[in-house]
């Protein structure tokens, strides 16, 4: 398989250090190399190959496994290559036949202890011990196998994806390494001394562990010991491609390792620049999905939603959809049909919908959920710094001092950057977490807060208010770089606002329910770091004043200047792969690719040209608007791509009545979702395993999708809506999703630079990418601001009105927790399942007691809008007062009580985003329910969407 | 009338004995006659085989009694023993003992003397003179001073402490640390453990230069968990100098900070091992760490770090007090200053003996410790712990010197010593060394972790020349070479040893033990 033939040089890169470059030589060659350079990484470049074991260049060096000992003349002894720095002038031996005698030795010792079953072995053929045992030349273990062995030693089998088998354990500690240094989880262990030492997922097994099964130590294990349960089924791969995950925004690149059209398994990409080599348990193992038997793989069409479907042709379901839509033109007018995008779906095949929509529909009538997600973020930093995106990448985590996260959860809904971020937070970089619960960050193995900021729900701005204020007021900010860079009449009006003591810490501190010397030290901590950057997450865009808290964030990173290099920002983490490609691929109903406004004739002028048809110069229907129009009778037709609107809108009622009364709603999905029961057409989906296009990710990266297996159905997503196109007398002609992109490049100033065969040559690529930056932007707004000067803008901190009552006497927040993605579409059709098997609601123990409420206890929750039944956790991550359930499990019935707010129309205000998943609650224990089983059950929060089509919501409530 | 004072050891050696019985038998007996004395607990003086030893101050000097039980004790008083009085026990003038006489105590000039709970008794025996003297030096005189005296690693690898010292005091300002290893697990051995017990504050005052010399505001003491009594007996020194102001922000008034913590091991023989009682400082499973990077770039918790044995560590206030020069002029060869060797084992006169280098293993086998406890002929002594060699009567007149014994295949180590007579079964002992391996290894390299086993178990098979000594020599230099630290490095020294020396052992049948 060609995993085995993926380049190590068994020792990280240390280029980064300072120091000059250093020559030696090794067996006889020179070689120049970065100062800190390992014997066994120079080597490696000098086409050495030296044996190892226990190195792997994703690792620091650990010097166990001492098959990769050499000579240095002029030393004594036999210093490991892995271990050894290089040092000018060094002359390095690495085949004597001391060392051949040495290493066989070795060799000879781990076989005397290890089973003989390579034919029947899971890793014949991949397996780097019978690799090594190959190149030393072992031939014989004198010791025999009837010593002590581990060979009885048994499986767990516990973790539903990988089988852990130390029999076959060589006790190298490359995958507690990998927990520890690129995890960062510290879920694994060395138990035992001497002769007993043995991996261990703490004291029982790795299921009940603290093990997050994100694969790094199954992807490190150099034997069979930690194995994919899949390649115990299937065996070795043989071909892969290099694919992007589908799961969050973070868009972790893959190695698909295949067996004809089947993937074995899926396995980060150590190229990959937005993961580095890692990943999570969603998208290394969570792909089973995608050949779930619930898949529909024959369109299917229906004269009304009453009766059931009829399983079609694809001819038969385009031509009928096309035919409803031009007869509901007809009678209703043109901007009576509209389409939504996905942030699931490609850049391409969002293009081609609102392509669609705006060309062979006439009129902008496009929109996306993304919108909730996004907008706030778009919004605010256009508006601050003059683009709608995120400023870094996620390497430059690693160049920060202080990170502060705000409103957002990492380590669940974006755990391998979490992963790089507690990476650096374990290199000495301080914290600074703004969340009302106790994330898992706050405190977890080798990383704590410098401050956790336990905000009261709804008090964003206040925060950053009383931060700016400090920095202002005690003389922190940086002047120069402000007077250098931002519009000063802006930032004079902006620091009077600021100084107002109605900002200070004293004041806000009893709003924000934090103490003011705490929200001072914060500040002072923020200010006065060499870099300091800022994560965000839902937390804060989902959120009444999102758009506000977006501004003051990044008027706090223009005032102490962290923009504009590695290790500073402003960073918004999305919640879908595709959230930032949607939105730059012209989704909104205002907006053109690139975010340019339909009111702009030059604009229309050149889509126009370039599509053939003339561009509607009025903004489209919001999803809101169309469902408004549609009770109205003025909206009838709707092509929905990879959304699930019923599910995700909050007013359910509205948003089914709305569906009811249109006369053809067209579905695009994978599954058979809560839309489809209102849909006339159904077209089936393809996953991202069965379509070429690109993803864009939190950090602007685009990266290749690649088909590694036809579609199910027959036609990729874009395919289908360039056939609905045809079918409406609007051909498209596109053989393959690259010439999109080049349409795409044609049109969009940030895109010009962007083409297949670029990605392919860089891996990915961050736009902007075009003259100005032909390999991409990593890093923005460097020596100016994209929109010229910065903006501060003035973010007046707006109290919410009483949230609670003495019926709702709770705060209900919502989530999402690390195995399980949004409504679980996707991963409740995985194994997944084995780690949230249902939704609970997590409350602090005052509230349980004053309730009477045990752990374990299945508890009433109801809201103005419905009621449930939750299993209760009881634990102190909450705050009184504010309760907790994820979302996963539609059944539960969390939706029910969170759908609908009746309060939402007083809190949103001046948010840009109109959906929050909250409501005010209360619980009591359900009579007779007492249990004494805890659930297992991770309890953590993150941003809510959807799967192939649901819409994002909130994560902090109101 | 003044109060007669009557010493008794507190040292957990003597205590092991009946120490406390006797301490209270003292107390109660003089009560009962009502006699004034003053009772001090001391640490050990060292002579084994008298413990408890009991002395009182006479006015010709203080005189030994032991080894005395409760029982003794009226008895004692009966004949007068506060005023010196004549017993069978009385040994006269602890001073004039042959054991102690012919010793040259320097790092143990005050254990068993001084009231090892009392600072004032510290410096009335002549403490803190060399810190004194320090904070008068500049840091770069410290390191002088110290790279002049010769000083080497107690420990065991005797490395130049002044090139260590050096190395942490060049690094660039910043955090620093003074690490200071007491984990002594070398079976046989205890002098760090007596110093703790006996004469804390020595300890105290080397670390303290230390820090002075290299620039270091903290430091950690590694003790090990069998120490129970060293960890109360160092508590309380510490507690006391940061009351008096030895330890703390200003050490004795001088403006320099400097402050101790005390860390106890859980019990790994591979935690004396420095860098894994790095790791094991930092809180993490005792791994030994790849060197380079040198602990004193990168040792604890990232920081440049001196790290020092007990005995190291004691001897530095002498040679700031008295000069390096006055370390260097003890000794033989390379082999500076003295070193308290430990005699244990089936051993006569079992004890610590502080004598300069250059001393034969003989002289110390027989004229200080007296041959075997069993009277049986020795038939050979492992010097420097479980890793050391086991030497046999023909290397007796090895002098006691890092070189010497090198070229004589041995070690000094810590300086301990185990007397074995000739009914020991050397194969045994050889199986003993890879099993101790096999349990004490931390298990990280493989020579160490499998190699150990399988050298017992190889062991297990000889039976007389043959593929499987061939197979333990080939094993035992795969160990010697390959081998990540010193635990696997060394653990072939006693085997081999043994196979070299004794291979009559090995031709006797194969036999099992449990």
């Amino acid at each position: 398989m060609d995993s085995n033939k993926i380049l190590d040089r068994g020792t990280p890169d240390r280029s980064a250090r300072v120091g000059a470059p250093v020559t030696l030589q090794i067996d006889g060659v020179a070689v120049t190399v970065p100062a800190g350079t390992s014997l066994m990484r120079a080597a490696h470049d000098a086409g050495v190959k030296v044996p190892k074991l226990c190195a792997t260049d994703s690792l620091d060096a650990f010097g166990s496994c001492r098959l990769c000992l050499v000579e240095v003349e002029g030393r004594r002894g036999y210093p490991a290559s892995c271990t050894t720095p290089c040092e000018p002038g060094m002359k390095v031996k690495t085949q004597t036949d001391k060392l051949a005698k040495l290493r066989r030795s070795t060799m000879e010792l781990y076989i005397s202890d290890h089973p003989l079953d390579c034919l029947t072995c899971p890793a014949n053929g991949n397996c780097e011990l019978q690799d090594m045992a190959g190149v030393v030349g072992l031939r014989e273990v004198r010791y025999g196998y009837q010593g002590e062995n581990h060979l009885a030693a048994p499986k767990d089998q516990s973790n539903p994806y990988f089988t852990f088998d130390p029999s076959k354990c060589i006790v190298c500690s490359r995958c507690v390494r990998a927990c520890e240094e690129i995890q960062g989880t510290f879920a694994l262990t060395v138990q035992g001394r001497g002769f007993d030492s043995k991996i261990a997922p703490g004291p029982g097994s790795f299921l009940e562990s603290e093990c997050v099964s994100c694969g790094a130590c199954v992807q490190a294990c150099p034997t069979a010991t930690l194995m994919e349960k899949s390649v115990y089924d299937q065996g070795q791969p043989d071909h892969s491609a290099i694919t992007t995950c589908a799961y969050c925004g973070v868009g972790c690149s893959f190695r698909a390792e295949m067996k004809g059209d089947q993937v074995v398994r899926m396995v980060p990409h150590k190229d990959g620049r937005a993961n580095r080599g890692h990943s999570c348990v969603k998208g290394r193992f969570a792909f089973g999905y995608a050949t779930h038997k619930d898949r529909i793989k024959q369109p299917m069409i229906r004269a009304s939603i009453q009766e059931p479907w009829r399983e079609v042709t694809w001819e038969q379901a385009i031509a009928h959809a096309a035919s409803e839509i031009r007869r509901i033109q007809g009678k209703y007018g043109r901007g009576s049909v509209g389409g939504i995008t996905s942030s699931r779906c490609t850049n391409e095949e969002t293009y081609l919908v609102q392509k669609l929509v705006r060309a062979a529909f006439g009129n902008n009538n496009v929109d996306t959920c993304a919108r909730v997600c996004h907008s706030p973020t778009g919004y605010g930093l256009k508006t601050t710094l003059g683009e709608s995106a995120g400023t870094q990448d996620f390497d430059s985590v690693m160049h920060a001092d202080v990170v502060v996260v705000m409103g957002a959860n990492p380590t669940d809904a974006h755990p391998v950057f979490a992963s790089r971020m507690k990476k650096r937070l374990r290199e000495g970089a301080q914290l600074i977490v703004i969340d009302p619960r106790k994330i898992d960050l706050v405190d977890s193995p080798h990383t704590r807060a410098a401050f956790h900021i336990q905000l009261q729900p709804g008090t964003n701005v206040a925060v950053m208010n009383a931060l700016a204020h400090v920095v202002v007021t005690e003389g922190l900010a940086k002047v120069d770089y402000v007077r250098a860079r931002c519009e000063l009449p802006e930032f004079d009006k902006w620091q009077a606002f600021i100084r107002d003591p109605k900002n200070s810490p004293e004041v806000l501190g009893p709003v924000i329910g934090v103490p003011a010397t705490t929200l001072r030290d914060a500040a002072r901590l923020y200010a006065t770091a060499r870099n300091a950057a800022i994560y965000y997450g839902l937390g804060v865009t989902e959120h009444s004043q999102g758009s506000t808290t977006v501004m003051a964030i990044a008027n706090l990173a223009m005032l102490t200047g962290n923009l504009g290099r590695p290790g500073v920002g402003v960073n918004p983490l999305r919640g879908q792969n595709n959230v930032q490609g949607s939105c730059d691929m012209g989704s909104f109903p205002h907006e053109l690719p690139g975010y340019r406004h339909v009111s702009d004739p030059t604009v229309r002028e050149l889509f126009g040209q370039s599509w053939g048809v003339p561009i509607d110069d009025e903004p489209g229907l919001r999803i809101p608007n169309m469902f408004d129009a549609a009770l109205d009778g003025s909206f009838k037709a709707l092509y929905v791509q990879g959304e699930d609107i019923a599910q995700s809108d909050p007013d359910t009622h509205h948003v089914q009545a709305a569906l009811t009364a249109m006369e053809c709603v067209i579905v695009q999905d994978l599954f058979i979702n809560e839309t489809a029961k209102y849909a006339h057409v159904f077209l089936p989906g393809a996953s991202f395993l069965e379509k070429d296009g690109t993803f864009t990710n939190a950090e602007r990266r685009i990266s290749r999708v690649r088909r590694v297996m036809p579609p199910l159905a027959g036609l990729a997503d874009w395919e289908a809506t360039m056939a609905l196109a045809k079918a409406l007398g609007y051909p498209m002609h596109y053989d393959h999703p690259s010439q999109i992109m080049a349409e795409i490049a044609a049109l969009t100033p940030t895109f010009t630079g962007v083409t297949y065969d670029k990605i392919d040559q860089l891996g990915s690529i961050q736009w902007p990418c075009n003259d100005q930056a032909p390999t991409g932007t990593p890093v923005m707004h460097v020596d100016q601001f994209v929109r010229g000067k910065g903006r501060f803008v003035i973010t007046e901190y707006v109290a919410t009105p009483e949230r609670t009552s003495r019926k709702f006497p709770l705060i209900l927040t919502t989530g999402r927790i690390l195995s399980q993605y949004n409504v679980g579409a996707q991963t409740r059709r995985t194994a997944n399942t084995a780690w949230h098997a249902a939704d609970v609601l997590e409350l602090h123990p005052h509230d349980a007691e004053a309730r009477g409420i045990r752990d374990g206890d299945r508890v009433e929750v109801e809201s103005r809008a419905g009621k449930t039944v939750l299993r209760a956790e009881v634990t102190e991550r909450m705050q009184p007062g504010v309760v907790y359930t994820t979302f996963h499990h539609p059944e539960s019935g969390a939706n029910v009580v969170t759908t609908e707010n009746s309060d939402w129309a007083t809190i949103v205000r001046n948010t840009r985003s109109p959906r929050c998943r909250s409501a005010r609650c209360w619980c009591r224990r359900r009579r007779g329910s007492r249990s004494s089983r805890r659930l297992r059950s991770s309890r953590r929060r993150c941003c809510r969407g959807g799967s192939d089509g649901r819409a994002e919501a909130g994560q902090d409530v109101q | 009338m003044t109060a007669v004072k009557v010493f008794v050891p507190i040292d957990a050696a003597a205590r092991s004995v009946g120490a406390d019985e006797v301490a209270a038998a003292v107390q109660a007996e003089a009560k009962r006659l009502g006699v004034a004395i003053e009772l001090i607990r001391t640490g050990s003086r060292g002579m084994f085989w008298l413990e408890p030893l009991v002395e009182v101050a006479t006015a010709a000097g203080r005189v030994a009694y032991g080894p005395v039980t409760a029982a003794d004790v009226p008895g004692l008083f009966a004949a007068g023993f506060l005023q010196g009085g004549k017993h069978p026990l009385l040994h006269g003038k602890t001073e004039e003992l042959a054991f102690l006489k012919r010793q040259q105590r320097v790092t143990f000039a005050r254990v068993g003397v001084v009231d090892p709970r009392s600072l004032r008794d510290y410096e009335a025996h002549g403490g803190l003179r060399g810190l004194r003297a320090a904070l008068a030096m500049a840091p770069a005189q410290i390191v002088d001073e110290v790279m002049t005296s010769g000083l080497r690693g107690r420990g065991g690898a005797a490395f130049p402490a002044g090139i260590k010292w050096k190395t942490v005091a060049q690094q660039p300002p910043g955090q620093k640390y003074v690490v200071c290893n007491a984990d002594e697990g070398d079976s046989g051995t205890y002098s760090d453990r007596m110093v703790i017990e006996g004469d804390p504050f020595l300890l105290i005052e080397g670390m303290l230069i230390a820090g002075l010399a290299v620039g270091a505001d903290q430091g950690w003491i590694y003790l090990r968990s069998e120490y129970p009594d060293a960890e109360v007996a160092l508590m309380a020194a510490i507690d006391m100098a940061r009351r008096e102001g030895l330890l703390g922000k200003s050490v004795l008034g001088s403006g320099r900070a400097f402050d101790l913590h005390l860390r106890r091991g859980a019990g790994a023989y591979i935690c004396g091992e420095e860098t894994a009682m790095l790791e094991s400082l930092e809180g993490k499973r005792g791994m030994v760490r790849p060197k380079p990077p040198l602990p004193a770039i990168a040792g604890l918790f990232g920081k440049p770090s001196l790290i020092h044995n007990v005995m190291s560590l004691a001897a530095v206030p002498t040679i700031v007090e008295k000069g390096g020069a006055f370390h260097a002029g003890l000794g033989v060869g390379r082999s500076k200053g003295t070193l308290p060797f430990q005699l244990a084992g089936n051993v006569k006169h079992g004890g610590l003996v502080e004598v300069p280098f250059g001393m034969t293993l003989r002289e110390l086998l027989y004229d200080f410790g007296g041959g075997t406890a069993s009277g049986r002929p020795i038939k050979a002594v492992q010097v420097g712990g479980p890793l050391g060699a086991y030497l046999p009567p023909a290397k007796f007149d090895t002098p006691l010197d890092y070189e010497a014994f090198a070229q004589a295949g041995g070690m000094l180590g810590h300086g301990g010593i185990v007397v074995f007579d000739d009914t020991v079964d050397m194969k045994a002992m050889a199986r003993y060394a890879m099993e101790f391996c096999a349990v004490e290894s931390c298990g990280k390299c493989t020579p160490c972790r499998i190699g150990s086993t399988r050298g017992v178990e190889v062991i297990d098979q000889i039976a007389g020349p043959g593929p499987q000594v061939a197979l333990l020599r080939d094993l035992c230099d795969t160990m010697t070479h390959a081998s990540l630290c010193a635990m696997g490095g060394l653990t072939p020294m006693p085997v081999l040893s043994a196979l070299d020396h004794f291979p009559e052992d090995f031709a006797r049948g194969a036999r099992a033990r449990g």
